[in-house]
């Protein structure tokens, strides 16, 4: 995990073998009867911003592998009264922090603590920017079913201007070789967006975007993101959202996957959401064996 | 009482001085202040004088800055008048002009006068450049005549763009009216909310907001179609864009009067250096794309620019050690401008010495009308810049005079540098 140390920043920093090597070991990871790899480390969950299902799977990954945890708040701390960013990682550090997970509204937040601070940071979502973890939970949700990476046509749809999830996953899966499409309208799905990885394409059509399609990743939309845009939210739904009747346009045994909190009836009907093709809950499940696998990695041979 | 002749012969260097087409070994005797006269090699051999030996070096007009921020009064901890104005004279410049940015901002004949006073320590010549508006704030217009009568060279709201077109009309007229140039950033912030750094490939896969160039560019288009209704003179800030410098080269030819300054930063970094997240590369106007840099090249090259201005911009470690989307706008660029340009434009693209000198001295002169500065013609003001072309050297910022160390630069190694720096006659630095 270059050029960081040991830090997890984002997908673009890894190579294709790192990927697969943190894939097979998340694999292996049974939180149910997990390796004792981290008994007496200290995991501190840095958020600067809400979550639920990263917090609590990073937490459940941490505590499964034997760390201890402990979670501090943009509201609950010295962070409320204006301490910068380096100085609470250094407060952190000399509390005895053997990895910061982070979660924070500016883009490229972690880099900076990462540059000043001798332990390593995993991120858990910079602004617009980056979500490792969650790019590789889905690149393990997708070689489940498809049992590769490689020439797969992943269709990710939504507000991919505002999505770290894209990001990650765009970074991560084009790198391995498969074949992205992005879709949304213009305003969410900006031209700009092709230019992140070679190969990537732009589609302000599902109907065009799904044909073939081996996975649909869908992603949230912030309903107030919608506001000023030229897409309204009858548009959205009418244009974009994923139906069953769409669904048939993919491959057959296409699957669905979105990185939640679905709002339901926006990007997803109810139908995909709950049908025989939707991979959500598996995703939230291997989000847990995943950050065990991404902690056992940053940890290793540390102090 | 008549104090006593004080001379100094600046011998065995080469002269260039575009204002008057001098280029050839030439003695500079300064007199009193001024500049008494260019003669052939070893004529003053005998000089009675004090005498500084430029063998092997450039002799040029004093450099002169159409854009620094030198923070006082009000944010003493990012620079001062002393320490901007040392850090001005290690850079080779003997002149400065300040911007009204400050903490209250310069609007009036009293803080105008202040920042002038003997008491701020200035090492180099400094013009403040007025408030538009009161306050900045884009609604009532300052006192232009009474800040001219005290200083002031121009009026700008720098870092708060003039947007409505009826006041910016009316700051052109009353510009034109005292022939006082209006100096605007460009830059349209109704479509920049939020934005951290150009728009294009590399803000989007670092996820932040970038800014287009249109924002920047449609509001030159307008400011040069108001200049040229109401023949008022406007000069064109940090320009950054390829459209924005397309508009100054179509406005020129058309006989507007319309100018530009570039900085030394967007004629040779690009948006992709912001790659890292470092703060350092985070400036307004941003880092454009390659093609934009190129752009600034090709309008150095053919006339389009007038000067190459620093927009130094001190702050403070806390003010960039921060989120990148937090962290304050600009960069420090005084004793660095020589140097790059040196080494960018004249050593990599092979602009000749002669258009360097011009675009650091007779550019900026003409551009602001100050009078018998950049040039080395007699009677001029002592003002002069010594530089090796040549000389190669390892910048480093904590050697800077500044107050600050906010600059992309630490550790660069440059061809060329400034050697010394004359201000009405008297040594103020000395390279070595």
């Amino acid at each position: 995990m270059k050029p960081h140390g040991r830090s997890l920043l984002g997908t673009d920093q890894l190579t294709v073998s790192e990927i697969e090597t943190l894939l097979e070991l998340a694999r292996r990871m049974d939180p149910k009867r997990p390796p004792q790899f981290l008994r007496g480390k200290r995991v501190v969950l840095l958020f600067y911003e809400p979550s639920t299902r990263t917090r609590t799977s990073f937490e459940f990954a941490a505590k499964a592998l034997g760390a201890a945890t402990t979670l501090i708040t943009a509201n609950s701390s010295s962070i409320e009264k204006g301490e910068s960013l380096i100085d609470t990682g250094w407060t952190v550090t000399s509390l005895g922090a053997d990895v910061i997970v982070m979660r924070h509204p500016n883009s490229g937040a972690p880099y900076l603590l990462s540059r000043f601070i001798p332990v390593p940071i995993v991120n858990a979502g910079d602004g617009l920017h980056q979500h490792p973890s969650q790019a590789l939970l889905d690149a393990l949700t997708i070689t489940n079913h498809k049992q590769r990476l490689k020439g797969l046509r992943v269709v990710i749809v939504g507000d991919i201007f505002h999505s770290r999830v894209a990001r990650s996953n765009v970074l991560l899966l084009s790198k391995c070789g498969a074949q992205v499409v992005f879709c949304g309208p213009p305003d969410l799905a900006p031209d700009l967006s092709a230019t992140i990885a070679p190969g990537v394409k732009v589609s302000h059509n599902l109907d065009h975007a799904l044909q073939g399609a081996d996975v649909v990743m869908s992603l949230r939309i912030q309903k107030e993101r919608l506001a000023g845009k030229q897409i309204g939210l009858e548009d959205y739904i009418c244009n974009f959202q994923i139906t069953p009747q769409r669904m048939k346009l993919a491959k057959p045994d296409a699957i669905v996957m979105h990185p939640g909190p679905i709002v339901r009836g926006l990007e997803l009907s109810n139908e995909v959401a709950d049908g025989p093709q939707s991979c959500v809950h598996e995703q939230v499940a291997n989000g847990v064996k995943t950050r065990m696998a991404i902690l056992a990695t940053v940890l290793k041979g540390a102090r | 009482m008549k104090t006593a002749t004080r001379t100094l012969l600046i011998s065995g260097g080469r002269v260039i001085d575009p204002s008057s087409g001098i280029d050839r070994a030439m003695d500079v005797l300064l007199r009193d202040r001024r500049v008494a006269e260019l003669v052939a090699p070893g004529v003053h051999e005998t000089s009675a004088g004090e005498a500084l030996d430029a063998k092997g070096l450039i002799v040029a007009p004093g450099f002169i800055d159409l854009h620094v921020h030198l923070r006082e009064p009000g944010q003493t901890h990012k620079e001062t008048i002393a320490t901007g104005t040392a850090a001005a004279a290690a850079g080779g410049f003997t002149s400065v002009c300040a911007m009204p940015n400050t903490s209250p901002v310069n609007d009036s004949v009293e803080i105008t006068r202040w920042m002038q006073a003997s008491e701020r320590g200035a090492v180099v010549r400094l013009f403040p450049i007025a408030a538009a508006s009161v306050g900045s704030m884009s609604e009532k217009l300052t006192d232009f005549a009474a800040l001219q009568n005290a200083g002031a060279v121009a009026v700008s709201d720098d870092g708060k763009p003039i947007l409505g077109d009826k006041i910016m009309h009316d700051v052109l007229r009353l510009g034109a009216r005292l022939n006082l140039p209006v100096v605007q950033h460009a830059e349209d912030s109704h479509r920049t909310g939020g934005c951290s750094m150009n728009l294009g490939p590399t803000s989007f896969r670092l996820g932040l907001r970038g800014m287009s160039n249109a924002a920047e560019s449609d509001i030159v288009k307008r400011d040069i179609a108001l200049a040229q209704q109401t023949g008022a003179h406007i000069h064109v800030a940090h320009i950054s864009t390829s459209e924005a410098m397309e508009a100054v080269r179509q406005a020129k030819k058309a006989g507007i009067r319309a100018t530009a300054e570039v900085t030394p930063h967007h004629f040779t970094l690009i948006d992709e250096n912001v790659g890292g997240f470092d703060t350092h590369y985070k400036m307004n106007p941003p880092l454009r794309s390659s093609a934009d840099r190129k752009a600034m090249i090709a309008g150095i090259e053919d006339g389009t620019i007038d000067a190459i201005a620093t927009d130094h911009a001190p702050h403070a470690f806390h003010e960039k050690q921060v989120e990148f989307e937090r962290a304050s706008m600009g960069i420090i660029g005084l004793e660095t401008a020589l140097p790059i340009a040196l080494t960018v434009l004249h050593h990599h693209f092979r602009l000749p010495l002669w258009r360097i000198v011009e675009l650091l001295s007779s550019g900026p002169a003409r551009v602001f009308g100050l009078q018998d500065r950049g040039t080395l013609a007699p009677g001029a003001h002592a003002d002069v810049t010594i530089f090796d072309p040549n000389k190669k050297w390892t910048y480093r910022a904590a050697n800077s005079r500044s107050k600050s160390r906010n600059t992309p630069y630490d550790g660069w190694s440059f061809t060329g540098k400034v050697m010394a720096t004359i201000v009405g006659g008297q040594v103020v630095y000395r390279g070595d």
